[in-house]
């Protein structure tokens, strides 16, 4: 997958898990949870869908590495280059 | 009924403050999702009753509700949620709007949810095995929010988060006793003064499972028939089982007292009740403990039988079931030309944790109306469950109506009674 596709990816989880949320002007580089109403059991829920959807296991440790936009794309571009 | 006053309460028993009022009603049934619909459907016979399909199961027959869950739900509470915690607040909202309380500036720890639940949790339970099972039964596929989904007290506390309610909040399993019990539970805290406003009553999302249907069937006990519509028919010689539905229904409870400071409509008075074990069977009623129980109820509202005007029955449309109650109720109110009978299911099933609940609601607008709804379905009475004075297939006026006794009873010999007593207008 692309960077864009990746980036299509979490936006649809993320669409997904906060229905009602506006997602058009959300901003790349900033902590999804300062601009959506997302609390821990939302975020999880984003790792769920990442292992059930593409089999990726999101380690504990780097869950923050899924904090915004851009650090998820780049956490997850080398896992799923060859998806 | 708004004008009471304390001088126009009658059999003044106990003082005001001691004395626990209905002053809303909300509910969610398979025909209604208001009370005005919902009695105007009952007085028509109008069944809730369609074919619905359930995982493994395929079609069957069920009581489905159509509310509007966003009427006071985001999408997202939807998701995070169950349906038992959905139909509970869109029932507990709809109470309280009814009941016209200030809610807003109440004192939210002194408000209390207390619910009646047949079961709760097999729903996501069933779904996620479900889930797993398309990941080879791989548990890391188990969701997150399994857990505050299926956790016993999962309804009440939902209507908590959703109304920002801070006193006790809890269910109670009674099998299909369950509404009388959680609106018992609710009247109990009001007495203890651990609450102010009491929201109590039922609830059930048991039809988003397979299990109730296949047990049911294998225990030779699920309703068919070619026209749902004409599948629950307690009391009629055909009957052959229950129909699952879902559905909710809360009560408004508060003490008399405060009721009248408020100028509230008063629905009616909760004057007895009665909850006890036949200690006989798992599955099987017993009419011995259910005449019991229906004699410790008009015992402690001080009644006397001829003094019940209207009899809700539990009846479930089972052919071992209902001649049970109906041996029960001839063995308590024999010769007692003024007591009127009718059942609630034979139009929207049997709503499990709900029924009780809704099955009181159902009939409280009598109170004002005089007229007793029918029970429907019944093509050829049955000979063991022809009480006198049963109302059936047509609606019956019947004259002033001011004691209606609710029975609700389930499995492991769970019985209980309520008997709420109409409050006369001072006006």
């Amino acid at each position: 997958m692309t960077k864009e596709e990746i980036k299509t990816v979490i936006l649809d989880i993320i669409a997904e898990i906060a229905p009602d949320e506006d997602l058009s002007d959300i901003k790349s580089d900033v902590p999804f949870r300062d601009q959506l109403e997302l609390d821990s059991m939302d975020f999880l829920d984003i790792v769920m869908e990442l292992r059930k959807r593409y089999g990726i296991e999101v380690p504990e440790d780097d869950y923050q590495q899924l904090a915004t936009l851009d650090s998820s794309v780049a956490y997850l571009e080398p896992r799923m280059k060859d998806l | 009924m708004p004008g009471l006053t304390a001088n126009s309460v009658n059999s003044a028993r106990v003082p005001s403050q001691e004395r626990v009022v209905i002053t809303g009603v909300g509910l969610a049934a398979p025909n209604g999702n208001s009370l005005a619909e919902f009695r105007q459907n009952l007085l028509n016979g109008k069944s809730g009753i369609r074919k619905f399909d359930v995982r493994y199961m395929g079609e069957v027959i069920a009581g489905v509700c159509d509310f509007d869950p966003l009427k006071y739900q985001k999408k997202k509470e939807l998701r995070r949620g169950t349906r038992a915690g959905s139909t509970a607040i869109y029932c507990a909202q709809e109470a309280v709007a009814d009941s016209g309380l200030d809610f807003d500036s109440l004192d939210k720890s002194r408000v209390g949810v207390f619910l009646g639940i047949t079961e709760h949790g097999n729903v996501d339970t069933e779904k996620q095995i479900y889930e797993i099972k398309q990941y080879d039964y791989d548990t890391r596929y188990v969701s997150h929010h399994y857990n505050p989904r299926i956790v016993a007290n999962n309804p009440a506390g939902e209507v908590t988060l959703n109304m920002g309610i801070t006193g006790p909040h809890y269910t109670l399993g009674a099998a299909c006793a369950g509404g009388n019990i959680g609106l018992i539970q609710g009247y109990q805290m009001l007495l203890l003064n651990h609450v102010d406003v009491a929201l109590a009553g039922g609830v059930s999302e048991t039809i988003h499972a397979f299990g109730a249907f296949a047990s049911f069937r294998s225990e030779g006990a699920l309703a068919s028939h070619e026209d749902p519509t004409k599948a629950c028919r307690p009391f009629d010689r055909d009957r052959n089982g229950v129909v699952v539905s879902e559905g909710g229904c809360v009560f408004v409870l508060e003490r008399l007292a405060g009721a009248l400071a408020r100028g509230a409509r008063i629905y009616g008075e909760v004057v007895g009740y009665a909850m006890n074990s036949d200690a006989f069977d798992f599955i099987l009623p017993n009419a011995e403990g259910q005449a019991r129980c229906m004699q410790l109820a008009l015992k402690m509202a001080g009644l006397s039988p001829s003094d019940v005007n209207l009899i809700s029955t539990h009846a479930t449309g089972t052919p071992q079931g209902d001649p049970q109650e109906c041996q029960a109720i001839r063995q308590v109110f024999d010769g007692c030309p003024n007591t009127y009978i009718n059942n609630t299911k034979s139009m929207i099933g049997h709503a499990m944790g709900a029924a009780a609940a809704l099955e009181l609601a159902g009939n409280l607008p009598s109170f004002e109306d005089q007229t007793v709804h029918p029970t429907i379905n019944i093509d050829n009475l049955d000979p063991d469950c022809a009480l006198d004075n049963l109302v059936f297939n047509e609606p019956r006026k019947v004259g002033r109506i001011d004691y209606i006794l609710n029975n609700a009873f389930g499995m492991l010999g769970i019985n209980s009674t309520v008997i709420v007593k109409r409050l006369e207008n001072s006006s």
